[in-house]
């Protein structure tokens, strides 16, 4: 059985739509990639699954249950964990303080503070430094520790890329098969094609919120992913 | 020596400056409400601990007992049925909604109570003292009253470090969307807060009513001095509250020796030169909410 399954689902902000019928379904202990240009509907996507948006119309069910409309702060205990874009740490509190607040709703499962400093030294490093004062590369890392601490099935990572250095993309990155041998289906979103296709077992493009083009890493050349990224040829619009 | 002992006496008054602003300094630091109903809040306190000490003939001190825990039901529900939707709305709408808890509170109070000044009598309590030296002279009520501005401070701080809940507030005062994101009920964490600002206040406002006369109409004053004590300490701070509330009694006292009429003035004078010349207060917001 899929532990996700989105069906049809359309999302508004406001009185715009930013995504149209959009369907997935995703396998316990699969790592799927969204990928597409800004504006796509990405972000929007793992919003809406985090409970920070709710559909206009359409299903999401999750490990079973229809979650459409189950609130943001409910939705943790159930499993689902996302890393927001821009990682949003909190700032007045410390790297453990972040890593804590995390666990607040934690499940049961192999994610503790030990477990996570092991999967990220440069975290352990810094777990008495407020949040505040952390680079990017150190950021993202607690930022996905702190969704760790609450040991989700459902691991949502929004850019986590975005505006780092490439070293500590490459710290990140590393970190992601320690997270997926613990049995966690990853939702992954990205915009630099080639870290999404290094993880990855299946990919999706979006453009302007609809689906363009779908596939495993191996299945999809450079060529087709461009056109969709980009939405160039009719064929795959 | 009686420059010392003004000294003393400020301080002393300081303590219950700090139990008056704790809550409102909290409440600030968590949702960002400004409370303007907080010393009405402070004077409903006092009402119900006359009704309390009228009706049963209990000690003011037993009748804590039953008040405070009542004041942070009553916070609770201010925070969860009114400043809640009233967040939602964004801008103003807090702060008005709290003007209109104090305008409603104050009425009410005057209705039932009428403008005529009462008192929280204590016995002997209230008026005894022991010296230090032959010009100092501390006051047991001043004493216990300094006492729980201290415990109350320092226990606020405790908790908003060291537990999971006061962890959990700390994130939302930071970034409600991502503390929400980790679990967190935000509506709850703040209704939380706000029952132990609202207990807090409770406190003081039964202690106030203890040394002092209190009517309907004093609320103002009382947040005014609550406000000026976080001004002067530093938004955000609570350590800074402490210090604030105990400059702002000192400066009081002190002003109050020079000539009696002076008090209240030179504290407004400490509180203007603060903001003039360090706006972000004594001790600025370093860590904690």
């Amino acid at each position: 059985m899929s532990l996700l399954e989105i069906d049809a689902i359309d999302v508004h902000y406001g009185d715009f739509q930013a995504l149209f019928g959009f369907g997935m379904r995703l396998c316990e202990g699969e790592t799927l990639a969204i990928i597409g240009a800004n504006g796509a509907g990405k972000s929007t996507l793992l919003k809406t699954l985090a409970g920070q948006l709710w559909p206009t119309a359409g299903t999401i069910r999750f490990a079973g249950d229809d979650i459409s409309r189950v609130p943001d702060h409910r939705r943790v205990s159930r499993g689902i964990a996302l890393t927001p874009e821009g990682r949003r740490i909190f700032r007045s509190l410390t790297v453990e303080e972040n890593l804590r607040v995390g666990g607040y709703r934690r499940r049961p499962g192999p994610w503790d503070l030990r477990s996570v400093y092991e999967a990220f030294p440069l975290v352990a490093d810094r777990r008495t430094r407020l949040g505040a004062n952390l680079s990017g590369g150190e950021a993202q890392a607690v930022a996905i520790g702190r969704a760790l601490m609450s040991n989700p099935r459902l691991l949502l990572l929004d850019e986590v890329s975005l505006g780092l250095a490439p070293v500590a993309i490459a710290e990140v990155y590393a970190a992601l098969p320690a997270i997926t041998a613990n049995g966690t289906t990853v939702l992954l979103v990205e915009q630099d094609v080639n870290h999404a296709l290094q993880v990855a077992d299946r990919l999706q493009c979006l453009l302007e919120g609809r689906v363009v083009l779908e596939g495993t890493p191996d299945s999809v050349s450079r060529d087709d992913i461009a056109a969709a990224y980009f939405g160039i040829s009719e064929e795959h619009a | 020596m009686i420059w010392v002992n003004a000294l003393v006496q400020g301080v002393l008054l300081g303590g219950l400056y700090a139990l008056l602003a704790a809550g409102l300094s909290l409440m600030f630091g968590v949702m960002r409400i400004v409370n303007l109903a907080h010393g009405t809040l402070a004077l409903g306190a006092a009402y119900l601990g006359y009704v309390l000490v009228d009706s049963t003939g209990v000690s003011p001190f037993v009748a804590l007992v039953v008040v405070v825990p009542v004041m942070a039901v009553v916070g609770y529900t201010i925070q969860w049925g009114l400043l809640n939707r009233a967040l939602a709305m964004g801008g103003l709408a807090p702060l008005l909604a709290t003007f209109g808890v104090a305008i409603v509170l104050a009425q009410l109070l005057q209705e039932t109570f009428s403008a005529d000044s009462r008192t929280l009598q204590v016995g002997t309590i209230g008026i005894r003292s022991f010296s230090i030296g032959d010009d100092i002279f501390v006051g047991w009520l001043q004493l216990i009253i300094l006492g729980a501005g201290i415990a109350v401070i320092v226990g606020l701080q405790l908790f908003l470090s060291r537990t999971g809940t006061g962890r959990a507030m700390r994130a939302c005062s930071d970034d409600v969307e991502t503390a929400r994101l980790m679990g967190i009920d935000s509506r709850h964490m703040y209704a939380v807060a706000a029952s132990l600002a609202i207990a807090t206040v409770g406190l003081a406002g039964m202690f106030q009513g203890m040394r002092t006369q209190f009517a309907p109409a004093s609320g103002d004053m009382l947040l005014i001095f609550a406000f000026e004590a976080v001004i002067i300490g530093g938004l955000g701070s609570l350590w800074g509250t402490l210090l604030g509330a105990v400059t702002l009694g000192v400066a009081q006292v002190v002003g109050a020796q020079v000539d009696p009429s002076y008090g209240v003035l030179i504290g407004h004078l400490v509180f203007l030169s603060v903001l003039a010349f360090r706006p972000t207060g004594l001790l600025p917001k370093m860590v904690t909410a």
